[in-house]
């Protein structure tokens, strides 16, 4: 399959190593990568602060780089930006865009899938081959657990990977507190959910706690880095795409 | 939707500003700050949202049909909001037909008049109440008591929030915020003529107040409550408790005043069945609530004399004319959002500064009381007082999609705030994310918060309005490279070839389980 693999801002941007990750994992697999150079951003910060009308350009833009037909399959680490792109897209489209928006808009969603989804609903991949010795809990995200309903696919997915101490993280379905701009907006709150969700952390003594997007795990990771606590973050992508002749090496984070 | 939908102005009013619980007095993100000080609060918060997280998935997960329950709830509360005047004017006609008295009131004002009026008709000073959120809200018991009318509160909780001077922070468990000392030196204080060696046991603790009760049952000849539903095909109203203290007020008093929002009337008496299931495994986590009381107008020789139900608007005609508030009238008040709210669980009802608190009171208090953006209006922060993190919608047994309707309303509030410092930056954003190269450009740029990263690699700190997020973490510094330059150099283009012939064609991965 030709697999149009969106990148996200944050990813992009911040967190290159979980996309290049999850683009090895799919060419492993045997897919192609297509990259549409001029992807950005979903808009998912405009429309979750409040903010309808900035995002249209966004949105037309995303329709516009993975619109093309020849493109099977969009994929992205990101369970909130895929929530993005399948609800709020159609909602900024039908309010504020044209018809051309809105059919561009349907057409895209309709093949867009985050990494667990496509892994394990259209290739029927829980074993991709990963290796990784290491004890990981797995944090599932608000949007990819409640929003999309990937349920238990990223589980089945760490499970098959070999080596692996996967430990469960106690109370792993409440939020993190980030929220987008809720962690500045509501920085008290925020911090306090952290916390808790620190403690269970800690309690797992793994040595990476894991999930699907990249913006929980900045603010997980952004918490543990403060208290300096032994365990790291690192994405579900980057877990999977390890393998015993590509191990996983530590590349921006450890410099 | 028709503009004169109730009968009222074209522009339906909101609840007026000042009048009644529906507003605080701070912004939420203050008066959350102020309540995590409040260690007994996150304490007691912790622990009694778990238990009753774990008895209401109990007892929703064995009922095979559950869902079926929530879409059926669903369908009839929309069908009821879709039909409100109709409705409205068929419970009239069969609780009068039944020998009641039926009063419209438009808000708070209206409400606490007619109330303190029929009471002052009956000639009594005291009125015993069931708990309500009808009357909580509009502040009649506030009212009363400037006109000289006690109030005394029944339920437990609403006994020891009311003899504290304090507010409920709960819907359900009104003083979830206490401690059974806390309680105890509250009940000394405060009920005349109570042992002075009371003990903090939860059994001595009831005792005292049913004795105190007990007394007021027997003596106050007037009752208030509220009411949970109202229907309209046989003008029956319904109240659901757990203590009796409601079936004591609703039988023994000669003068009984229901105060009924008008969003809680339901079309037949066939949907009890259905909310009779939905809303006790969603508030309390039980099967079936101890105490169900139906009444229907005045029974002859059989208790109260004299029924008047006060049908209460207080902004609902407002909120039904927005798809937003339609979609938040449907609430039928079970709490059960409260209770698996992360935001809730720490910072508790009180920094909402409403009687309707949690994820459903950050919609309908916008809804019902309006916010105005330009004055500082607390009730203009609640919307974002949510990660939108979903576990609300979940538990919703009328699947109230509350995270898309906080969405909805941060929206509202931004095309009323204007121009703003933030849609000033969101503008920003999109303008440089809309544009291929700029955005490139910018990416570079944030290359350069490289130099503010220590050794580590670590950004510790951050200036306004960022600084809240380095308040308690850290940022990685951003890499050397992103992505895009990666898969645009030739050392992306090579490790994406040897990842591509890692993939034999005959090893297509077997599912395996382990």
């Amino acid at each position: 399959m030709r697999i149009g693999l969106f990148a996200t801002c944050l990813g992009d941007t911040l967190f290159p190593d979980a996309v290049r990750a999850t683009a090895l994992l799919v060419a492993r697999l045997g897919h192609e990568i297509v990259f549409p150079p001029d992807q950005t951003c979903c808009g998912q910060m405009h429309v979750n602060t409040g903010y309808q009308r900035e995002p249209v350009p966004l949105v037309r833009n995303f329709a516009e780089q993975f619109g093309d037909a020849s493109i099977d399959a969009v994929v992205m680490p990101s369970g909130s930006c895929v929530g993005c792109v399948r609800h709020q897209h159609p909602l900024v489209a039908d309010r504020y865009g044209d018809a051309a928006l809105r059919s561009g808009v349907a057409a895209v969603r309709d093949k867009t899938y985050e990494l667990s989804e496509f892994l394990v609903d259209v290739l029927d991949a829980t074993d991709v081959g990963a290796y990784f010795p290491h004890r990981v809990t797995y944090h599932p995200t608000c949007h990819s657990l409640r929003m999309l309903g990937v349920g238990d696919k990223p589980l089945r997915l760490l499970r098959a990977v070999e080596g692996i101490d996967l430990v469960e993280l106690p109370e792993a379905d409440a939020c993190c507190g980030f929220g987008g701009t809720f962690a500045v907006k509501n920085a008290a709150t925020s911090t306090a959910m952290l916390r808790d969700k620190l403690d269970h952390i800690a309690s797992t003594d793994a040595a990476v706690c894991t999930a699907g997007d990249s913006s929980c795990l900045m603010h997980i990771g952004g918490g543990l880095s403060r208290i300096r606590s032994g365990t790291r973050t690192l994405h579900l992508a980057e877990i999977l795409a390890a393998t015993r002749t590509a191990p996983y090496v530590p590349l921006e984070t450890t410099r | 939707m028709s503009s004169t939908f109730l009968g009222m102005p074209a522009a339906p009013p909101r609840s007026p500003y000042g009048a009644g619980n529906l507003r605080g007095e701070r912004t939420f993100p203050e008066a959350a700050a102020h309540e995590l000080g409040n260690d007994q609060l996150r304490a007691n918060l912790h622990r009694a949202t778990r238990t009753i997280r774990a008895k209401r998935l109990a007892v929703t997960a064995e009922l095979p049909d559950w869902e079926e329950l929530r879409a059926a709830g669903a369908a009839v509360k929309n069908e009821a909001m879709g039909r409100l005047p109709e409705l409205l004017e068929q419970l009239e006609a069969k609780v009068t037909e039944a020998g009641g008295t039926v009063h419209w009131a438009r808000d708070a004002a209206e409400a606490n008049a007619l109330v303190t009026e029929l009471v002052a008709a009956t000639g009594s000073r005291e009125v015993i109440k069931v708990k309500s959120m009808a009357t909580q809200e509009i502040g009649l018991n506030e009212h009363l008591e400037s006109q000289g009318i006690t109030a005394h509160e029944t339920d437990l909780a609403e006994l020891i929030v009311q003899l504290a001077d304090d507010r409920p922070s709960h819907i359900l468990v009104p003083a979830i915020h206490r401690n059974r000392e806390e309680i105890r030196r509250i009940f000394l204080e405060r009920i005349p003529g109570v042992d002075p060696g009371l003990d903090s046991v939860p059994a001595e603790l009831a005792a005292a107040a049913r004795a105190y009760l007990r007394e007021k049952f027997m003596s106050v000849p007037v009752a208030v409550s509220g009411a949970n539903f109202g229907i309209a095909e046989t003008g029956t109203l319904s109240v659901v408790e757990s203590e009796g203290n409601g079936r004591m007020c609703l039988t023994l008093p000669r003068t009984l005043i229901t105060v009924m929002g008008i969003e809680k009337v339901l079309p037949r008496y066939a949907d009890l069945e259905v909310f009779l299931q939905l809303l006790p495994r969603s508030s309390t986590g039980e099967r079936m609530n101890p105490y169900t009381t139906l009444w229907t107008g005045v029974t002859p020789g059989d208790g109260p004399q004299d029924f008047h139900l006060v049908l209460l608007d207080n902004g609902r005609t407002a909120a039904l004319a927005d798809p937003i508030g339609r979609e938040a009238l449907n609430c039928i008040r079970c709490s059960a959002c409260l209770n698996v709210c992360p935001v809730y669980e720490r910072v508790g009802g009180h920094a909402y500064g409403s009687t309707y608190p949690g994820p459903i009171g950050a919609v309908l208090t916008p809804q019902l009381a309006g916010t105005h953006a330009a004055k500082n209006d607390p009730n203009a922060s609640l919307p974002y007082a949510s990660t939108l993190c979903g576990a609300c919608y979940d538990a919703c047994p009328v699947k109230i999609d509350i995270p898309s309707l906080l969405v909805e309303l941060r929206h509202q509030t931004t095309e009323r705030t204007g121009r703003s410092a933030e849609r000033l930056a969101m503008k920003a954003a999109a303008a440089v994310m809309g544009r291929p190269k700029l955005y490139t450009t910018a990416q570079r740029a944030a290359a350069i918060g490289r130099i503010a990263a220590g050794r580590d690699g670590k950004i510790s700190h951050l200036p306004p309005p960022l600084g809240g997020w380095t308040e308690s973490r850290d940022i990685t510094a951003p890499p050397r490279r992103t992505f895009r330059a990666w898969y645009a150099s030739q050392e992306g283009r090579d490790a994406l070839a040897a990842a591509a012939a890692e993939h034999p064609a005959d090893t297509e991965m077997p599912e395996e389980e382990r």
